[in-house]
């Protein structure tokens, strides 16, 4: 079985700009997300002020020349490398998931040039800034894209082209986003509950986040992907699947191939999105799957939804869980508002953990899943 | 890296043309980009109602498909995995002008790169791999490495790959279907040379 390793990390998040800041507030059960008003419509949401960048920023590069979620991205792979002062940065590729990218400069450019909106841009703005000679690649593939970073860069090691590749994802928490979900009705006016009785909705949320992976095994204990899936439902492009199918196949597809049952399986990252839909989808998979007494959390009620970016936060804390043997809680989870019995976490817990398991799905009908190993010295 | 996957088949659309294999399938001299669109539509004896409600990458995406998967027996487990430059750019545009009067959720939806990929999986009822990869140019080695990898692994039986891009009504498709038969050995070299020059 090929394993790729997940090294040093950061997460840029409402919560902090370092991973420990992040995890500090993660076991506490403190959320990132704050009433927030635009056009007129309140909702929830995580968001991080330009002032509280620039003050991290200056000190890198001038914060003028680059945008706000550059600048995000920016200081999330200036930590992975600072940690990681070997690296070759002529033979290391950078791979980023974004959903929007600069989507803020659509309707306000300020001083960039047009060709900033690209994604291919932003991923070569970021290459060009810490000097990598590779081609960037960028993965779009709506909200299961930084869990398919990390599959796809798994899958490309097998070209033998390189051993180690920085990931990287983040999204901001734009008007377009807002007004989009709006629209759709799946804002909620409150801090969002995932798969709780009285959910109503999605809150929203920025963040950017880096992590160094290899195909080598590390000297110390570590995590790594061992398998991965993912799926499409063929059944709606914006509507979440009655049968929980694309999800479930993910599921048992890695299931199968690492022969890891759910007994063994310690500890499931879902998706949780708090919309009435997205959640039952998740349930009947999940119940269908076998996974009814697996810990079950979501994230979305700490950080919002962060698009790109969530799929590779959800991961790298999934990596911690297993480091530290803990379980964290679904924050703002009361009554259980699904059709079948799950186990979903609602506090802090201690537990021993081998495997962990995390999923995603997204607009498009697609589904990822991905198994993660603790690999002891 | 070794490679025995074949390009066992591909599609072309440019400048209101329409390739099958390097022959010309259908031409139209039509400038309005749906009515291009539409036009090719019924060329292929369509019937998919749905398809009108569609943003113009989801259209351009189906069309080509349509032609690929009416030529070829294909397995529920394909893969996609497409790319571009603009991602969504033209529906962003399209919603963002929207939401001067009212944000309309029919247009949102199409604001991600990838639903077109969840439209040909519902059109054909694909329930296989999917990605999609956004780059500056055709990155024709990360398409061939990323294709011949889920192969390898048997991720996927076989695969739809290519370039797939939108903007400005200006529109650029190449897609091929891979697969374990056929005459052209799916290699960069060759994914390259279909695309710039056949």
């Amino acid at each position: 079985m090929r394993h790729l390793y997940l090294l040093d990390d950061a997460i840029i998040s409402p919560l902090g700009f370092t991973t420990s800041e992040n995890l500090k507030a993660v076991r506490q059960g403190i959320s990132g997300i704050q009433p927030y008003t635009f056009s007129g419509i309140k909702t929830y949401a995580g968001f991080i002020s330009n002032k509280k960048i620039d003050a991290g920023f200056y000190e890198i590069a001038a914060p003028e020349k680059y945008t706000k979620l550059e600048k995000m991205l920016i200081l999330a792979i200036q930590q992975v490398l600072d940690k990681n002062p070997g690296l070759d940065r002529a033979s290391i590729p950078l791979i980023l998931s974004t959903t929007k990218g600069n989507i803020d400069l659509l309707d306000n450019l300020g001083n960039f040039p047009k060709n900033r909106i690209y994604l291919g841009k932003l991923a070569q703005t970021l290459s060009d800034f810490f000097g990598f000679k590779q081609k960037p690649m960028v993965v779009s593939n709506a909200c299961i894209s930084g869990g398919l970073a990390l599959s796809i860069t798994k899958r490309l090691m097998i070209t033998g082209k390189f051993k180690n590749a920085i990931v990287c994802a983040g999204d901001l928490l734009s008007n377009f986003v807002l007004t989009g979900f709006n629209s759709f009705q799946a804002l909620s006016k409150n801090p969002c509950k995932p798969f709780s009785e009285n959910r109503d909705g999605i809150n929203l949320g920025e963040a950017a986040t880096a992590i160094l992976v290899s195909s080598e095994k590390p000297k110390t204990k570590s995590v790594s992907l061992i398998g991965e899936a993912s799926a499409n439902d063929a059944n709606h492009i914006s509507g979440p699947s009655k049968t929980g199918e694309g999800l479930f196949k993910s599921i048992t597809s890695i299931v199968q191939k690492t022969g890891i049952s759910p007994e063994n399986i310690g500890f499931l990252s879902a998706h949780g999105t708090a919309t009435l839909y997205n959640d039952e989808m998740e349930t009947v998979a999940f119940d269908r799957a076998k996974l009814n007494t697996v810990p079950i959390n979501s994230f979305k009620g700490i950080y919002g939804h962060t698009l790109g970016a969530s799929a590779l936060i959800e991961s790298i804390l999934s990596k911690y869980s297993l480091l530290n043997s803990e379980l964290y809680a679904t924050v703002n989870f009361d009554k259980t508002g699904v059709s079948k019995p799950l186990n979903i976490t609602s506090e802090y817990a201690k537990k021993e953990l081998s495997y962990v398991l995390k999923t995603a799905s997204g607009f498009g009908g697609c589904n990822l899943a991905l198994m993660f190993k603790k690999n002891l010295v | 890296m070794q490679n025995q996957d074949y390009i066992k088949d591909w599609v072309k659309i440019r400048n209101n043309r329409v390739f099958h294999c390097g022959s010309l399938l259908f031409e139209n001299k039509e400038a309005d980009l749906n009515k291009f669109l539409k036009c090719v539509y019924s060329e292929l004896n369509l019937d998919y109602p749905k398809f009108h409600k569609m943003d113009g990458l989801s259209k351009l995406g189906i069309l080509a498909s349509e032609i690929l998967f009416t030529s070829n027996s294909f397995s529920e487990e394909t893969a996609l995995i497409f790319s571009n430059k603009s991602s969504s750019l033209e529906a962003d545009r399209q919603f963002q002008a929207s939401t001067e009067s009212f944000a309309s959720p029919a247009l949102f939806v199409y604001t991600l790169p990838n639903i077109v990929l969840g439209e040909i999986s519902i059109k054909f009822n694909l329930k296989g791999e999917n990605a999609f990869f956004v780059s500056e140019k055709f990155d024709t080695e990360l398409i061939t490495d990323y294709t011949s990898a889920l192969l390898k692994e048997e991720k996927a039986p076989q695969a739809v790959c290519g370039w797939l891009n939108l903007q400005n009504d200006e529109y650029d498709v190449f897609l091929c279907l891979i697969s374990s038969r056929g005459k052209t050995l799916f290699s960069e070299e060759n994914l390259e040379h279909l695309y710039y020059f056949e």
